[in-house]
């Protein structure tokens, strides 16, 4: 096992544009490889993408593996896996990851398993232990109440799939030196068997979830789809987005793509109300990175006041009617519209 | 047409509890349910297979025997066939070697009926991986396409299938040729009512129930706990939170102890 050296990460790009995850796990991974004390390198696939070297290198890689080639202009499960596998077999990685996107864990998963390798999933928290050169991979087990650390013992490279939006990227610095080693794939579009029509961009509420400045949170405490009303009321006065947890969504109170937490979208808000709603571990995972975390709830002893920087034990149905009067009457003495930007 | 759906039978998470000072799951907490994702695929064959007005839909598991159950409940969905992979060979399997024992009863399947799809659940609530769709897909060297949204158009002249395939950002139009292999979001499909024929149907099915002598060609080193790489190194519940300051006093005390925290934020807050 000693041949494989080295931590990677898959950068992940869309038309030229580098995921945010992909960075973020630069900046993980460039702790990783610091404590193993070997390079960092990531792998970067595409067309036309070669000048995405710099910002690979400029948020903390020592090496890039550059594969450009007009096959692989969009991403796709074959063309990609193939890819990562020839580079992962001929430079022999100890440590691969994956942002825990659509297409980076569906590569992951596909390149696992030519790999013959383990690979877990989601992961929330990463560390090394330097002496065994064990990758400990730790994401929300069981539905989310407890967390688990996965290893990976004996076959290599140790793989996982991290959660966008938990890690943090390094300042882009102009003057690190990197070095980027181009390779070929003999692959042509005839041998592909799936080929991508058309790329629709945000276009789900999803989408406008993650970039919201402000979130307000609703969980089952709010009784039912009129109780949940709530919610919107608030959102609507203060000019926030609406988000709901892995209950409201599934008894039907808001549509899947508003989901917070582990399954759903992780966010990061400067301002995130949380109201009726527990704090279940997958929750808090997709959201504790938020700036300001208001939270609401009836139980003392929600875990959620333990996410929260500010705590409101009290019934969300008499708290929250009076904080959006009070938002009201200053527009009414403003003369104009409060909202957050 | 034939479609296969593999299914998983799954404590319901939402009910599910964990003795806290052990660690570990308490089983007998929670109810066995099919995997919700999985109904959704099924209900998507249904649907698949109603629209092209022929076709078979065989629904694959791998579990205990009583895992049979969700087999029942998928022949109520709308089902024709049922096959269980049922042996102590496969106990303690990760991701790898679960997608290599139903790589290997797809194979047997479609020996005698070949298979033009495959259509599994984004992910099963109790692992929340999404890992066995695309490693079954690779076993058996087809095309996969995850994080399904809409299946817009088969084609079965020229066997080609035009998929909605949800994004980080937004969805994307992908076409695969078949066989290929699908795995589904939930907004897919709403789960249909089932007709009273197949709930008589499913009450009474028995399901095809297979060890691992009945699959053939296996290598035993590939599958459970023996093939499996990943391993659970240790259970815990995350470094508590700091928390924060708590706002007490009567409702309207807190209300106006909040406003001033929210007011506070003058780069966030912009009162025109």
């Amino acid at each position: 096992m000693e041949e494989y050296q080295g931590v990677w990460v898959f950068i992940e790009q869309s038309e030229g544009e580098i995921a945010g995850v992909s960075l973020e796990l630069l900046g993980a991974g460039r702790q990783l490889a610091d404590k193993l004390e070997v390079p960092l390198a990531g792998v970067l696939l595409g067309e036309k993408v070669r000048e995405l070297s710099t910002q690979v290198i400029g948020h903390g890689a020592d090496i890039v593996y550059l594969i450009d080639d007009p096959v692989l202009k969009y991403y796709r499960t074959e063309s990609y896996m193939k890819c990562v596998n020839n580079l992962a077999l001929k430079y022999r990685p100890e440590i691969f990851l994956y942002g825990a996107t659509p297409n980076g864990k569906d590569l992951a998963s596909a390149v696992a398993t030519d790999l013959s390798t383990g690979l877990t999933a989601d992961t929330t928290m990463l560390d090394v232990d330097v002496e065994k050169r064990l990758l400990e991979a730790s994401r929300p087990a069981f539905g989310g109440n407890i967390m688990a650390t996965i290893l990976c013992k004996k076959n290599r490279p140790q793989m996982a799939t991290v959660r966008p939006k938990v890690m943090k990227a390094l300042p882009f610095d102009g003057v690190r030196i990197g070095e980027v080693v181009e390779e070929m794939i003999e692959l042509s579009e005839e041998d592909m068997r799936t080929k991508v029509l058309e790329i629709v961009k945000n276009v789900t509420k999803a989408a406008s979830l993650a970039d919201a400045h402000v979130i307000v949170c609703g969980g089952k405490g709010m009784g039912d789809l009129e109780g949940f009303e709530l919610i919107h009321e608030l959102a609507d006065t203060i000019g926030a987005s609406v988000g709901g947890t892995r209950d409201v969504i599934e008894a039907g109170w808001l549509p899947h793509e508003l989901q917070i937490g582990q399954t759903g979208e992780t966010v990061t808000p400067k301002i995130y109300f949380a109201i009726g709603l527990s704090g279940a571990i997958q929750h808090v995972v997709g959201m504790k990175n938020s700036e300001l975390i208001i939270a609401i709830n009836k139980d003392p002893n929600a875990p959620i006041f333990e996410a929260a920087t500010y705590g409101i034990v009290g019934d969300a149905f008499e708290v929250v009617p009076k904080l959006i009067e009070q938002f009201k009457q200053i527009r009414v003495k403003q003369g104009g519209e409060v909202s957050y930007v | 047409m034939h479609i296969v759906v593999c299914v998983k039978q799954v404590p319901d998470t939402k009910i599910i509890k964990i003795n806290p000072k052990t660690n570990t799951l308490d089983r007998r907490s929670a109810p066995a349910i099919l995997n919700p994702y999985d109904a959704h695929a099924v209900q998507e064959a249904v649907r698949l297979k109603s629209i092209l007005g022929r076709g078979k839909i065989s629904v694959l598991s791998m579990g205990p025997p009583q895992a049979t159950e969700v087999i029942k409940k998928c022949i109520e969905i709308g089902a024709d066939e049922g096959y269980l992979i049922s042996d102590r060979a496969f106990a303690g399997a990760d991701t790898l070697a679960t997608s290599y024992a139903l790589s290997k009863a797809l194979e047997k399947i479609a020996s005698v009926d070949p298979i033009d799809l495959v259509i599994c659940g984004k992910h099963a609530i109790d692992g929340d991986t999404g890992q066995v769709g695309p490693g079954i897909a690779r076993r058996l060297d087809i095309p996969p396409v995850t994080n399904v949204i809409e299946v817009s158009e088969v084609n079965s002249n020229d066997r080609t299938i035009v998929i909605k395939r949800k994004l980080s950002n937004g969805y994307e139009l992908v076409q695969a040729n078949m066989p290929c292999l699908l795995t589904v979001e939930k907004e897919i499909n709403k789960i249909e009512y089932s007709p009273l024929s197949n709930m008589l149907k499913a009450a009474r099915y028995k399901s095809h129930i297979w060890s691992v002598s009945d699959l053939g060609e296996v290598n035993i080193t590939q599958l459970g706990l023996k093939g499996s790489p990943t391993v659970v190194g240790k259970m815990f519940t995350p470094p508590k939170l700091e928390g924060g300051k708590m706002l007490d006093g009567t409702s309207d005390e807190q209300v106006s102890q909040l406003m001033e925290v929210l007011l506070e934020q003058k780069e966030l807050l912009n009162v025109k």
